[in-house]
């Protein structure tokens, strides 16, 4: 081979992408990674605002499959393009408002677009028949490949020797009998080839790449569209669904109250676009206020905020409202009852 | 060589890296750029994305909440 051949992995940070990498770095092809960020990842954010996530050792594993691979990683801001993926999933949901069968094509499809702007000659995924019910299944390997426009620049080296032979394979470029036919649920091969090429400490598989595939995340989401009357949302709104207790105690609007330190310190960077309210005479939480809300509504929000508050069993709590306009007013409130608050409130 | 700001305060990871990694990419090699962010974990990311991309990491420093870190635009 007079010139070396180039392909980009999809690099997620978990274990399989890791690997098809590896597989076909093995092979001699000059092999860069590519990262997609959604807003919705899991990566990354939660841990920056709770003071007790902050304690665990945190790292991008994007990043750290790059390092264990030695090879560049592009991290691509995909935040705009995505909500229509997650606003319109042409193959629909999974469990929750994960649309993976459409997010895996979008992105095969920004990888295609990135490997014609940089010159290079195929795309690498870590995709394994099987492995997950929607979005890798026999059947959706090819719709992956025609509708991302990839089409047999697409490879997935864990899984080649069970789909047909790519232009890669069928080029030369790489040896189809150096691939793998791993297939199904079981993580024993991947653990065993993680072996061989010594990867330690790699993440484990968890239930997904990101927050969709969270049940009480979709909920939050769903009802911020239910509220908003369209479904629509913007990079503030996801970030601040995984920040606080959200609880909705009336149709048009909902309360984001933080739960400790971190998550108050990042919510205050939010004053200037929402009410918000906090407790003077107690030590109590930041809370923001989304959707519309009048005299009634405040000070039922006031109570809440007291109950969440030091003052919980005070007879009465003073709370400061900021409103959009710059006003402030000091409601003296009874904290309401624990009881008091239905669970349908909790999000 | 020159030397240049970037403010990713408030932003989370991995936007930082991201916001780094497109105004690296406009820069050429040997210019400084100094990054300033709130989120803490900017201080393994933007190393790591250093390390991986080919370029020199100067140095990280705290100020009033604030990280500043400072890193030297590799060779292509
Ligand atoms: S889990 Fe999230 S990022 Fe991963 S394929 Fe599904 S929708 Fe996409």
């Amino acid at each position: 081979m007079t010139n070396k051949r180039k392909a980009v992995a999809l690099i997620s940070g978990g274990l399989d992408s890791l690997l098809a990498a590896r597989v076909i770095q093995e092979q001699g092809i000059h092999v860069e990674g590519i990262n997609f960020y959604t807003g919705f990842c899991v990566e990354g954010h939660t841990h920056a605002i709770r003071k007790k996530d902050r304690a665990r050792p945190k790292r991008n594993n994007a990043l750290w499959s790059a390092e264990q691979l030695g090879i560049k990683l592009h991290i691509v801001d995909i935040i705009e393009e995505y909500k229509d993926i997650v606003i319109n999933p042409k193959h629909g949901y999974g469990a929750n408002l994960n649309p993976c069968l459409d997010c895996k094509i979008f992105m095969v499809h920004k990888a295609r677009e990135w490997i014609d702007s940089h010159d290079f000659d195929f795309i690498i995924t870590g995709e394994v028949i099987g492995q997950r019910p929607k979005s890798q299944r026999k059947d959706t390997m090819p719709v992956i490949a025609q509708e991302s426009g990839a089409d047999d620049l697409l490879l997935r080296p864990l899984c080649a020797r069970n789909l047909p032979p790519t232009r890669p394979e069928r080029e030369g470029w790489v040896d189809r009998e150096q691939l793998f036919g791993f297939e199904g649920r079981t993580r024993k091969p991947q653990m065993a080839l993680a072996n061989t090429f010594g990867f330690e400490e790699y993440a484990q598989p968890a239930g997904g790449c990101c927050f969709l595939t969270d049940q009480t995340y979709s909920r939050k989401l769903a009802d911020l569209w239910k509220a908003r009357g369209e479904r629509r949302y913007e990079l503030d709104d996801i970030m601040l669904l995984k920040v606080g207790r959200h609880l909705r105690p009336h149709p048009d609007f909902k309360m984001i109250i933080g739960r400790e330190d971190g998550e108050n310190k990042f919510l205050e960077g939010y004053r200037k676009q929402y009410v918000h309210l906090f407790t003077t005479t107690h030590r109590g939480p930041l809370v923001l206020i989304d959707g519309e809300v009048n005299d009634e509504g405040l000070e039922l929000a006031a109570r809440i905020t007291a109950r969440f508050s030091q003052g919980r069993d005070a007879e009465l709590v003073d709370v400061e409202v900021h409103t959009l306009d710059g006003e402030q007013q000091v409601f003296r409130v009874r904290p309401i009852a624990g009881a008091a608050i239905p669970g349908g409130w909790y999000l | 060589m020159t030397s240049h700001r970037l403010d990713a305060r408030r932003m989370l990871c991995p936007l930082p890296v991201i916001r780094t990694q497109d105004r690296v990419a406009q820069l050429p090699a040997g210019d400084c750029l100094t990054v300033c962010c709130t989120d803490p974990g900017a201080v393994h990311d933007i190393p790591a994305w250093c390390r991986v991309n080919g370029h020199e990491l100067l140095d990280i420093q705290h100020e009033n909440g604030e990280i500043l870190i400072r890193l030297r635009v590799g060779e292509e």
